[in-house]
């Protein structure tokens, strides 16, 4: 007799065995799984999907600021995000190794468009949002525009922000699992080579990319609890 | 096979002439080739309507039950837009594989995957709507004796429509972006045409699949929008 709930449990431990100790390839002759084998291509994921959300914020920050400083561009931003819910990952990622091509450079910038709307997107209402009253009241007290910018519409929109990055991330790392089809050999190619690793390592991947992305959501979560200002925490 | 043959290399003829073989070979973007070939997609395409329509469909009749329970039960918000998020935020493509070895290959999966991403943006949408609904309304409908049901279907809801329509316009957009990773489900849609074989560095046919699911998502977001403005005809009048 066997146990149904071992049965239904029986895939999942050999995808763990398959992370924790190395086994022959599939196709034969190499040796894959194991934990350091994982960990490069946690590396590599996490390498590739800072890279691209390091660049889209360095990018849609300064611009989503300067747009909801001067009240204008509102349109631009919002439907930019629009626009970039539309387009499916998969393509933008087939479109840049059609016509650039693969590798680490080609993925990261296709990351980067898929990261920039919601971070600017959320910059610009971060900012729109931030009562008037500050603002007229830090411009009486002599402030340049520079520093209305810098020292009362930031600390105030950080937490939205903050939240537009949180989307970003998440995206960013859940799209880099098909990075593989571009030739970055990120925590994907578990799920996407399956002939060579087999499903115990499809499993595996499967389970490392959703623990992962898990990580990111609630590492940025507290990212943006701690981004609030303590005047705003303590107010809610 | 010799009665196939002849029509076969006709068409073979007709695809030289109309695009150039020559535009295909070089791998250029070739607006013939997709009109002669326009009839591949049409398959992938409806499957993945089917994909889109159900999940946001589930997904909405799941969230639209918790939003119903949590608006009496206020308690029970945070817990659900907790588990939700875990759906949320876990990838689709990981999702497909996890369910693997319970459900196995095929659309089922597909749309467990789709629908579990859109709980959390509709489930929101529906209790932030039903958040925002004027208290002098409610209290209106109150006073003119309607019941707590009465209340919610003929006030509280037709009020909230504007941000629940909202939220299956981000859910839907989203779910056809996401649908094209469905061919790793082995539930087909555009992604097929993208990833089969070499077709991911093949121009024509990863813009043509692309091109289709962006109008796909305009296409749906139009059909959301008709709803909202067949269900409100209250603001109709307004803005006449």
């Amino acid at each position: 007799m066997i146990d149904p709930v071992a049965g239904f449990l029986t895939p999942f431990r050999d995808a763990v065995d398959f992370i924790l100790h190395t086994r022959e390839a599939q196709t034969g002759g190499v040796q894959v799984g194991g934990l350091s084998e994982a960990l490069n291509f946690t590396w590599e994921h996490l390498k590739v999907s800072g890279a691209a959300i390091g660049i889209a914020c360095a990018l849609a920050v300064p611009i989503g600021l300067a747009l909801g400083h001067i009240g204008k561009g509102e349109l631009l931003a919002i439907s930019i995000s629009n626009i970039g819910r539309a387009v499916p990952s998969l393509a933008l990622i087939a479109f840049f190794v059609a016509y650039i091509g693969v590798g680490f450079t080609n993925v990261t910038l296709a990351l980067v468009l898929l990261a920039i709307p919601p971070i600017l997107t959320n910059t610009y209402v971060g900012v729109r949002q931030v009562d008037r009253e500050v603002i007229d009241a830090g411009r009486g007290m002599g402030l340049t525009a520079f520093q209305v910018v810098r020292q009362i519409e930031l600390p105030l929109a950080l937490a939205t922000v903050f939240g537009g990055i949180r989307t970003s991330a998440v995206n960013v790392v859940a799209t880099a699992t098909i990075a593989p089809l571009a030739g970055v050999l990120t925590l994907g190619d578990y799920i996407l080579s399956a002939n060579v690793y087999g499903e115990d390592g499809r499993l595996a991947g499967a389970i490392l990319v959703a623990l992962l992305a898990l990580t990111v959501e609630f590492a940025f979560a507290g990212l943006q609890r701690l981004a609030a200002p303590r005047g705003l925490k303590i107010a809610s | 096979m010799f009665l196939v043959e002849p029509a076969h290399s006709f068409a073979a003829v007709e695809i030289h002439n109309r695009s150039g073989s020559s535009c295909i070979a070089q791998n250029k973007l070739c607006p013939g080739w997709i009109i002669d070939n326009f009839d591949r997609y049409t398959h992938p395409l409806l499957q993945h309507v089917y994909l889109t329509v159900v999940s946001v469909g589930i997904g909405f009749a799941i969230a639209f039950s918790l939003a119903l329970v949590a608006h009496r039960r206020r308690w029970l918000v945070g817990p659900i837009v907790g588990l939700t998020g875990v759906l949320y935020t876990l990838p689709s493509l990981a999702v497909f594989f996890l369910l693997l070895p319970i459900t196995g290959r095929g659309t089922t999966t597909a749309v467990i995957a789709l629908t579990s991403y859109t709980l959390q943006i509709i489930f929101r949408n529906i209790v932030a709507g039903l958040d925002n609904v004027p208290a002098e309304a409610k209290d209106a409908g109150l006073g003119s004796g309607l019941t707590d049901r009465q209340l919610l279907w003929r006030v509280e809801l037709p009020l909230a429509l504007p941000e629940i329509i909202a939220g299956l316009r981000i859910a839907s957009t989203t779910t056809v972006g996401l649908a094209t990773l469905a061919v790793f489900a082995g539930a087909g849609g555009l992604g097929s045409e993208i990833v089969t074989g070499s077709n991911i560095t093949f121009k024509t046919g990863v813009v043509t699949a692309g091109g289709l699911a962006v109008l796909l998502a305009l296409a749906l977001d139009i059909v959301l929008l008709g709803v909202q403005r067949a269900l409100s005809p209250w603001r109709r009048v307004q803005s006449a």
